[in-house]
């Protein structure tokens, strides 16, 4: 039996044999309820996922964690009234720590005493040169830049994104990165509380 | 072997007067060496002294000096620290120096890829030839004075990008828009180009063998585009019916300049690009790029930092190992399926990237000190869970699918043998290396960051045979397992970084190499620092680069049919040969 | 009107729908068959490449769009995924390729690379964007694009696919608009054929 010829395919066959069943068999132990919910996507990535690994992209979208670094975006606050601000000062420091430099900051200047003022004028990111590697969000003193979570940006021409693209609301940040939202708000609001200390 | 050699202190300059003396520049160590007493140099620390093994062959341009030096690091298959020495000529063209390749095979490719990217000719090579850049290029593009058509500054951050930072795309400052440039008075129509030509006429370099009938041969080329070629590369085969005569491996379709880039930017700027080079690695290629900066700046990584890495490097190292064993089973014809069952593991390990560094495979996760963010909640439970239940059982059942397989045994015992002596003359490294025989793993060597602290096993196969690479890498996903569980145990609380997170990093003077024993092989980092945001050179000891050194050789005498499986076996990535 | 009537050889369709009637459904079933089989040409250059083999295997299956056949051969091939970086040395070779393909073919320019040359751009030996040389349908970028991007990117396809009438089909027209594209050339840097004049008046600018 050890020396038969033809022993090493037919192992391998039992192998293909078992997981064949096991695909069959996780189907009926959930009773159908394994697809197109959270539940059933979070068991097939999980320690236990035996049977079909796939997951049915549309229908079904992994959802992705919270580091997870897409094409950079702008973050506003947004006051009483609905006005924006964005938080972007335009220091430069995310232009200057991007490592294919894919980004083009203009600074204001106010028009009456030619000063520079803490807003950017232009602001360009070529997403073509983009290598999501998330420095600038990281080195951003003010947490005006941040990596996004949408990776459905295929589109029939390139992609320079400007200032209005790139903008969405701290109120998304902080939807799709709760953990990290909430540990800078706490950072800011502790600065700034000092900050009225010291002027006291 | 399991402790690495005692560091003896060579006395080489009273031993060659006159010809060698220690390096004294701040920051710098190893030898200088004279022109014309390098290969006596070589040969006597390669058969007195015992360094058997040629790690790496660079050069580097210092133009402020007029000089073109050329760095080169021995190591012994014993273990322990190596010797680096250096031979320095002047930068007035023709440039020459002594080949080593009748010494060490290994260094063939690396002398060609000087020659071709700093125009130093050295004299006694076999067959000298640009190899990353076409035959008829203008220039050596790594020399300190050839601009790139693209080139805005020396040295990034550039100015333009802010507080002016106008949208200007760079086509529209080129007159063909694109990064093109051509010498003075060039004019196209008037001679015809041949790229190709230097590569068939050292084809038809061979032993000929006339018995019996006078027969024709004939070149094929495998690739670049190919399915089973891992990547655009390219192989040159002259047959003799279906047995290979000779064989020569044409790169340089992915290279993309990694080095000036690295030149270019700054000591952060360069820790995503690195990611790139082996892109089924990218954690490990981050660790290397890491030790190499921390030994310029003198800074110990803190002891959580230090865990982190090691079981990012591990799993790392499982996910490359698993992809392999898809593509080269994809290889050997057993088409999709053993390769869908890997792939299924490795997603699970991509996961575990995602959630902590971002990204699945482009991690840039390491910092100069340290890592970048701490796990995430629940991250150290899913390892455990993986690594403890699930990839235990896993691996034994692709082990017990593949291992027995009949054909697999009989199109991998005895096929691309590469023995023992030969692995280390050309310089093979990793389970490349170790499947011949020769138990030499740079975390047992020259142990760096923490592995001195873990138990597990150096693996090693002795018939350095296809098969051989391929369960080297099996037993290696066990020995890893090992290694995370240790670790994962082991795990202190504690800061991540050592240092304050800057982006711009004071880094002193000095050269550093930081190698790290990568899923592929000896992967090492050279970076030397004159003191300003940006190294003076940065280069990198790509594994499957010098591994490609053997495949000519071992490939002689073969049937064409079993070049791809060898081929898949040697486990080269594009990133890392082409940079 | 009864259907009889509508029905009957002497009835007179409107001009205005002459056009309109009988090919839209018949457009509808040409383009559904041809985007619910698209089969991508087997070409990875880089990093992107291995998000598309990803893309391939279980966890994300393009079976299901009809896209699992990944021929090697561009001669039996609709849709060339070009992902990774593109080299001037490896230009000609994907021009040629692409020259190649028989009609009807789409090129899908996956990652920051293809598209515009990537972090790599300043690079002397990269082509800033593969879409200098060959015309390119669908842009996905990121670097590199997870897979669910590019299925994503691959579902912009099929929908370009079936918003084609037959009737402006490049492929059934005869005439300059399915030349060739010259192969380039490799002498001192890349040499476009379709730019020899400028590079002769080159430096006299």
């Amino acid at each position: 039996m050890s020396d038969m010829y033809g022993k090493g395919i037919l192992k391998g066959l039992g192998v293909s044999l078992k997981r064949f069943a096991e695909t069959y068999l996780d189907d009926l132990v959930w009773l159908g309820r394994r697809y197109n919910n959270d539940k059933g996507i979070a068991h097939r990535s999980s320690k236990e996922g035996r049977g079909i690994f796939t997951v049915q992209y549309p229908e079904e979208k992994i959802p992705v964690p919270e580091e997870f670094r897409f094409v950079p975006f702008l973050v506003y606050d947004e006051g009483a009234n609905g006005e924006k601000t964005l938080r972007c000062t335009s220091c430069g420091i995310c232009a200057k720590v991007c490592p294919p430099q894919c980004i083009w900051i203009v600074r204001s200047t106010d028009p009456a005493t030619g000063r520079p003022i803490p807003d950017p004028a232009q602001f360009y990111i070529d997403a073509d040169i983009c290598m999501n590697c998330g420095l600038c969000a990281e080195f951003c003193p003010f947490d005006a830049i941040k990596m996004d979570h949408d990776y459905e940006l295929a589109s029939f021409k390139r992609s320079v994104y400007d200032e209005a693209g790139l903008s969405k609301s701290a109120g998304y940040y902080s939807a799709i990165r709760p953990v990290n939202a909430k540990r800078e708000d706490a950072a800011r609001a502790a600065k700034a509380a000092s900050r009225t200390v010291r002027v006291e | 072997m399991n402790t690495p050699a005692p560091v003896q202190s060579l006395d080489l300059e009273a031993r060659f007067p006159g010809a060698v003396h220690p390096d004294t520049r701040p920051g710098y160590s190893g030898w200088m060496v004279e022109n014309a007493a390098l290969l006596e140099f070589a040969t006597a620390l390669r058969d007195e002294f015992g360094y058997d093994y040629l790690s790496s062959v660079t050069a580097v341009d210092y133009l402020p000096d007029g000089k073109m030096e050329v760095v080169y690091q021995v190591y012994k298959t014993t273990g322990g620290s190596g010797v680096i020495f250096k031979v320095q000529v002047p930068r007035v063209d023709p440039i020459e120096v002594p080949s080593l390749v009748p010494l060490y095979p290994g260094a063939e490719l690396q002398e060609r890829e000087a020659w071709d990217l700093f125009g130093i000719k050295f004299t006694g090579h076999p067959d000298l030839r640009r190899i990353f850049m076409w035959e008829g290029f203008a220039g050596h593009p790594m020399r300190k004075d050839w601009q790139e058509p693209y080139f805005e500054e020396e040295g990034k951050p550039f100015k333009s990008r802010w507080p002016d930072g106008k949208l200007v795309m760079a086509e529209s400052k080129n007159l063909y828009a694109d990064n093109i440039a051509y010498p003075q008075g060039f004019n196209p129509a008037s001679q015809i180009f041949e790229p190709e030509k230097a590569l068939y006429d050292a084809l038809r370099v061979y032993q000929k063998e006339e018995v019996g009938l006078d027969t024709d041969h004939i070149i094929i080329n495998m690739g670049p585009q190919h399915p089973s070629t891992h990547g655009v590369f390219r192989v040159a085969v002259m047959l003799d019916g279906e047995k290979i005569i000779n064989l020569k491996p044409v790169m340089g379709y992915l290279h993309r300049n990694h080095e000036k880039i690295g030149e270019r930017n700054t000591y952060i700027m360069n820790m995503p690009y690195t990611d790139r080079l082996d892109y089924l690695a990218s954690m490990s290629n981050n660790f290397g790029y890491a030790l190499a900066v921390e030994k310029l700046m003198n800074v110990k990584p803190t002891e959580r930092a230090d865990y982190i890495r090691v079981l990012m490097a591990e799993m790392t190292r499982i996910s490359n190992h698993l992809f392999l064993i898809g593509s080269l089973l994809n290889d050997l014809g057993a088409y999709f399926t053993p390769m869908l069952y890997a792939l299924e593991e490795r997603e699970l390990i991509l996961d575990i990237f995602e959630a902590v560094s971002g990204s699945r495979m482009m991690c840039n996760y390491f910092r100069f000190g340290g890592v970048a963010r701490d796990l995430p909640e629940g991250v150290l439970q899913k390892i455990k869970d993986l690594f403890f239940e699930r990839f235990p059982r896993k691996i034994e059942e692709i082990d017990r699918f593949l291992s027995e397989n009949e054909i697999i045994r009989s199109r991998g015992i005895g096929q691309g043998v590469l023995t023992a002596e030969d692995a280390i003359k050309y310089s093979a490294a990793g389970p490349f290396l170790r499947a011949s025989g020769i138990p030499y793993d740079v975390r047992r060597a020259e142990p760096y960051s923490i592995y001195d602290r873990f138990e597990f096993d150096v693996v090693v196969r002795s018939n350095g045979d296809i098969y051989d690479r391929l369960m080297v890498r099996f037993d290696e996903i066990r020995q890893s397992i090992r290694i995370i569980q240790q670790a994962v145990k082991g795990l202190p609380e504690g800061p991540i970084m050592a240092l304050k997170p800057m982006y711009q990093v004071r880094v002193p003077p000095g050269e550093a190499y930081g190698r790290v024993e990568g899923p592929k092989g000896e992967l090492g980092f050279y970076v030397i620092s004159n003191g300003k945001p940006n190294p003076w050179r940065y280069h990198v000891r790509a594994p499957s680069f010098i591994n490609l050194t053997a495949f000519g050789p071992m490939c002689v005498g073969q049937k064409v049919a079993d070049l791809v499986g060898v081929l898949g076996s040697i486990d080269i990535v594009l990133g890392e040969v082409d940079r | 009107m009864e259907s009889n009537e509508l029905n009957s050889p002497e009835y007179e369709i409107p001009p205005e729908l002459k056009a309109q009637v009988a090919i839209t459904s018949l457009d509808k079933i040409y383009n559904w068959g041809r985007s619910a089989s698209v089969w991508p040409l087997m070409f990875g250059l880089a990093c992107c490449a291995i998000e598309m083999i990803c893309a391939a295997a279980s966890r994300y299956d393009i079976a299901r769009f009809g896209m699992e056949i990944m021929r090697p051969s561009p001669r039996q091939s609709d849709l060339m995924i070009v992902s990774g970086t593109v080299t001037k040395k490896m230009i000609p070779v994907i021009v040629r390729l692409y020259n190649q393909m028989p009609e009807p073919k789409y090129v899908l320019s996956m990652g920051a690379c293809a598209s515009g040359g990537g972090p790599f751009k300043e690079g002397y030996n990269v082509v800033s964007g593969v879409d200098k040389f060959i015309p390119v349908d669908v842009y996905v970028p990121g670097c590199p694009p997870t897979p669910q991007a590019l299925l994503n990117g691959l579902m912009k396809v099929q929908e370009k696919i079936r918003g084609e009438p037959i009737k402006t089909a490049r492929w059934y027209k005869k005439g300059p608009d399915l030349a060739e594209i010259p192969v380039p050339m490799l002498g001192p840097d890349l040499i476009d054929p379709r730019k020899i004049t400028l590079i002769q008046n080159g430096d006299k600018n």
